[in-house]
C-alpha cells in the first residue's frame, strides 16, 4: 500500500510540474518586454495590413489574446495546449505541433545513442580504474577522464566538426539525412542517417569522462566496505565479489546521474544541434529564438520539459526494480 | 562538551593523535563512563575529576586547533596529493590573470597586428591575432575577469539556495518542506539552458556578469537542494541535534550551526562544479550568440571565429582554439580541485589511500563513524 501511495503521489508531482511549466509559458509570454504582440501587429501593419486584421492574425498565432482578462486567457490557453495545439509558428507558418512532432524522432534518436554509448564506456572505463587503482593504468586513465570532462561538447563538436568534417571529409557538415536518397527503410538512406547523426553522437562522448571518474569513486568506495572483506574472508572468488558485491553497488549510483544527465542532454541538444545543423528538437528551438518565434519557442520548451519529467518519471519508477532496497517511501532517486 | 561536531573530525583528531589535546577528550568521556568502576578497583584511571583537571584548553588551544582541523591540515593532505597541486595552481593562475594581469595586459583594439597572425610568431601577440588584427591573448586575458564575477555570482547562488532551501526543507518538515520540495522538484525538472534561453531574452541583463552567473544557475541549485534535504532528514535524528532541540537553541542555529557544517565537504564539493556549470553554459550562450556582448570573453571570440568562418580557413585555426584552451584548463582546475576536495573530506578514500597513518582498527572505526551518503554525491 505505501508503494502505491508513494507511486500515485509522485505522479501528481509530475503532473503538477507540468502544469507549472505551462503557467510559467503563459506568465513569460505574458510579461515578454516591449510586448511582442504590439511589435507584430505594428510589422504586420507595417506590410500593409488592415490593423484589425493584423490584431487578429497575431491572436490567432500565439493563441493569446490581449485584450481578455488574464483568468480567462489563462483558461483558454490550458485548454488550447491541453488539446495538443500549440499555436502556429511566426516563422515557419506552419503549426508548432506538427514541426516539434517531425523533429523529436530525430533528436531521440541522437541522445539515446550518445547517452548509451558515453554510459557504456564510462561505467567500463571506471571500473578498471577502480580495479587498478593507483597503477600506471589508473593514472593514465584518469587523466584522460578528467580531460574529457573538461571538454564542454560543443567544443569537441566543433573540433569534430572542423578536422573530421571539412579537413577531411568523413562526415557530411551539416543535415540530419542525405538528400537525394528517398526517405524510408532501404539501406543507403538508413547508412546516411547513421553517417549524419555519428558527429553529434561523439561529441557527447565527452560526458563519459566524468560518468568514468563517477564510476570510479563509486567502486573505491564499495571496494573499501565492510563487506567486501567479510566476503573475501568467506572465501568467495573474486568473480562472484566483483560481479555480485563490487559492480552491482557502484553501478547504482550512476543510474541517478543517467537519470539527472537526460535533462541535461535535452537542454544541450539546442547548442549541438545548432553546432552541425542538424534539424532536431533544438534546432528547431534555437531558430525560434532567433526569429522570436514565441508560439514555437514556448512549444519546443514546453515539449523539453514533458519529455524530461516523463523520463524522470519513468526513471523514478523503475528505480526499486534496480535497486529492491529504493522500494516504497526512500524512494528518492535524484 | 562544546565541541561541535564535524567531519574533519574523525580523522583530524588521529592525524595529530596523542601528541595533542584532542586525544584526551576522548579520555575524558572514558573516564566519566567509567570512572566508578575505576574507583572501586582503585585503578590507575582515576577519578573523573583527576581527569577533567588533566585538560585543560585554553582559548589559544582551540584557535590552534580549529585552524589545524580546517586551514592547516586540509592544505597540508592538499599538497601531498598531484591533483590538487596543478588544480590550485591552475585555478591560482585564472584568479591573477583576472585580476593582475588585466592591469599588465593593455587591452587590444582593432588593427593592433596584421590579421590572423599566426601564434607563437610574435612578441606582441603571442597567441596570434583575429581576422580584425585584435591580440588573442589580451582578449583571453581580458574576459578571465567577466568570467570569474560569473562564476563567483553562479557558483554562491546555486550553493547558498541549495543548502538553505534543502536545509531547512529537511529540518522543518511539514508544510514547509511540502512548499519548497515542490519549488525544488521543479526547478529539477525544467531544462535548464531553454530556461535560461527564455529568461535572457524576456529580462534586461545588460551585461552585468554577476546577474549572468545566477540566472544561469537559476534551475541548477534544485539538484543540491534535494541531495541536502535527504541529509538533512538523517542528520535530524542524531542525538547532537536532539540535544540542542531540548536545550532550547533556536531552529535556525540549530540548522546552520549545528547541522549545515556537516554538509560541507559535500557543498564545497558542489561548488567547484557549478563554477564549470556556469563557464561551460556561459561560453554557449555567448557562442550561440544569445548573450549580447560588448567586450570579447572566450564565448563571444568562439561566436566571432565561427561568423569569421575560421573553421574553413585552416590559418584561422588558432582563432577557435585560443578560447578554447582557456575554457578547457580553467575546467580541468576545476575538476582536480574538486577530486582532491573530495579526498580530503572523505575519510574513507582517504584512509584507503594513506595505510601509514592509521592501522587496521582505527580504519574499521573511521567506516562506522562516518556517514558515506554526505560525501557520496559529488557527481
Amino acid at each position: 500500500m505505501a508503494t502505491l501511495d508513494w507511486r500515485i503521489r509522485r505522479i501528481a508531482q509530475s503532473v503538477f510540474t507540468v502544469w507549472a511549466v505551462l503557467t510559467l509559458s503563459f506568465a513569460l509570454i505574458r510579461m515578454m518586454p516591449g510586448n511582442p504582440m504590439g511589435a507584430m501587429v505594428a510589422q504586420l501593419e507595417s506590410q500593409g495590413v488592415d490593423p484589425v486584421r493584423a490584431r487578429q492574425l497575431v491572436e490567432l498565432r500565439m493563441s493569446v489574446d490581449p485584450t481578455k482578462p488574464i483568468p480567462i486567457a489563462y483558461v483558454e490557453y490550458m485548454g488550447s495546449m491541453l488539446q495538443g495545439d500549440l499555436g502556429v509558428s511566426t516563422y515557419y507558418a506552419q503549426p508548432v505541433a506538427e514541426i516539434l512532432a517531425q523533429a523529436m524522432p530525430w533528436t531521440l534518436f541522437v541522445l539515446s545513442w550518445s547517452l548509451f554509448i558515453s554510459f557504456f564506456i564510462g561505467i567500463s572505463v571506471g571500473a578498471l580504474m577502480a580495479y587498478w587503482e593507483g597503477g600506471k593504468l589508473d593514472v593514465g586513465m584518469t587523466s584522460w577522464a578528467i580531460l574529457m570532462g573538461s571538454i564542454p561538447f560543443y567544443v569537441m563538436a566543433i573540433l569534430l566538426l572542423i578536422f573530421c568534417s571539412y579537413r577531411f571529409g568523413w562526415f557530411p557538415t551539416s543535415g540530419r539525412a542525405p538528400t537525394g536518397v528517398p526517405a524510408g527503410v532501404n539501406w543507403p538512406y538508413i547508412k546516411g542517417i547513421v553517417h549524419h547523426a555519428a558527429l553529434p553522437v561523439m561529441s557527447m562522448l565527452v560526458a563519459s569522462g566524468i560518468a568514468s571518474l563517477g564510476m570510479r569513486g563509486n567502486s573505491i568506495r564499495v571496494l573499501g566496505s565492510d563487506y567486501l572483506r567479510v566476503a573475501h574472508l568467506r572465501g568467495l572468488s573474486d568473480v562472484t565479489i566483483s560481479t555480485q558485491y563490487v559492480a552491482r553497488n557502484a553501478v547504482l549510483p550512476m543510474y541517478t546521474t543517467l537519470l539527472i544527465s537526460i535533462g541535461e542532454m535535452f537542454g544541450g541538444s539546442i547548442v549541438l544541434e545548432k553546432v552541425f545543423q542538424y534539424q532536431g528538437l533544438g534546432y528547431y528551438l534555437f531558430s525560434a529564438f532567433n526569429q522570436r518565434d514565441y508560439p514555437l519557442m514556448m512549444g519546443g520548451f514546453m515539449v523539453i520539459t514533458v519529455a524530461v519529467v516523463i523520463a524522470l518519471l519513468l526513471a523514478d519508477m523503475t528505480y526499486g526494480l534496480v535497486d529492491p532496497r529504493a522500494g516504497g517511501q526512500h524512494s528518492e532517486t535524484y | 562538551m562544546k565541541r561541535t561536531e564535524s567531519p574533519f573530525d574523525d580523522w583530524e583528531g588521529r592525524e595529530e593523535s596523542d601528541a595533542d589535546g584532542s586525544a584526551e577528550d576522548g579520555a575524558g568521556a572514558d573516564g566519566a563512563t567509567t570512572g566508578g568502576d575505576a574507583m572501586a578497583d582503585g585503578g590507575a584511571v582515576g577519578s573523573p575529576f583527576e581527569v577533567v583537571s588533566q585538560y585543560e584548553e585554553t582559548r589559544r588551544d582551540r584557535y590552534r586547533k580549529l585552524f589545524d582541523a580546517y586551514v592547516y591540515a586540509p592544505i597540508s593532505i592538499i599538497w601531498r596529493d598531484w591533483r590538487a597541486r596543478i588544480g590550485f595552481t591552475i585555478v591560482l593562475a585564472y584568479v591573477l590573470m583576472g585580476t593582475v594581469g588585466t592591469v599588465i595586459v593593455p587591452p587590444t583594439e582593432v588593427v593592433e597586428g596584421p590579421a590572423l597572425a599566426q601564434p607563437f610568431q610574435h612578441w606582441e601577440y603571442p597567441l596570434g591575432t583575429d581576422d580584425m588584427g585584435r591580440d588573442l591573448f589580451a582578449q583571453t586575458v581580458h574576459a578571465t575577469q567577466e568570467m570569474l564575477k560569473m562564476i563567483t555570482a553562479g557558483a554562491l547562488f546555486t550553493v547558498t539556495m541549495g543548502t538553505v532551501v534543502g536545509a531547512v526543507a529537511g529540518y522543518k518538515g511539514g508544510m514547509v518542506d511540502t512548499v519548497l520540495s515542490s519549488i525544488t522538484d521543479i526547478c529539477i525538472n525544467i531544462p535548464g539552458l531553454p530556461l535560461v534561453m527564455v529568461l535572457v531574452l524576456l529580462l534586461p541583463i545588460g551585461g552585468n556578469p554577476y546577474v549572468i552567473g545566477i540566472i544561469l544557475c537559476i534551475a541548477a541549485w534544485g539538484g543540491l537542494a534535494r541531495a541536502i534535504r535527504s541529509q538533512v532528514l538523517t542528520l535530524r535524528q542524531e542525538s547532537f541535534v536532539e540535544a540542542s532541540r531540548a536545550m532550547g537553541i533556536p531552529t535556525r542555529r540549530i540548522v546552520f550551526k549545528e547541522i549545515v557544517p556537516h554538509l560541507m565537504p559535500f557543498v564545497v564539493i558542489n561548488l567547484t562544479n557549478a563554477s564549470r556549470r556556469v563557464i561551460f553554459e556561459a561560453a554557449a550562450l555567448y557562442y550561440l550568440g544569445v548573450l549580447p556582448f560588448e567586450d570579447l570573453n572566450w564565448g563571444a571570440t568562439l561566436n566571432l571565429a565561427q561568423t569569421g568562418q575560421a573553421h574553413v580557413r585552416p590559418q584561422a585555426l588558432h582563432w577557435f582554439l585560443v578560447p578554447m584552451v582557456a575554457i578547457i584548463f580553467i575546467s580541468i582546475g576545476l575538476i582536480l580541485l574538486g577530486q582532491s576536495l573530495d579526498r580530503v573530506f572523505n575519510p574513507r578514500v582517504r584512509a584507503r589511500h594513506e595505510k601509514t597513518t592509521s592501522d587496521a582498527g582505527d580504519d574499521a572505526e573511521e567506516e562506522s563513524t562516518t556517514n558515506p551518503d554526505v560525501m557520496g554525491g559529488g557527481l
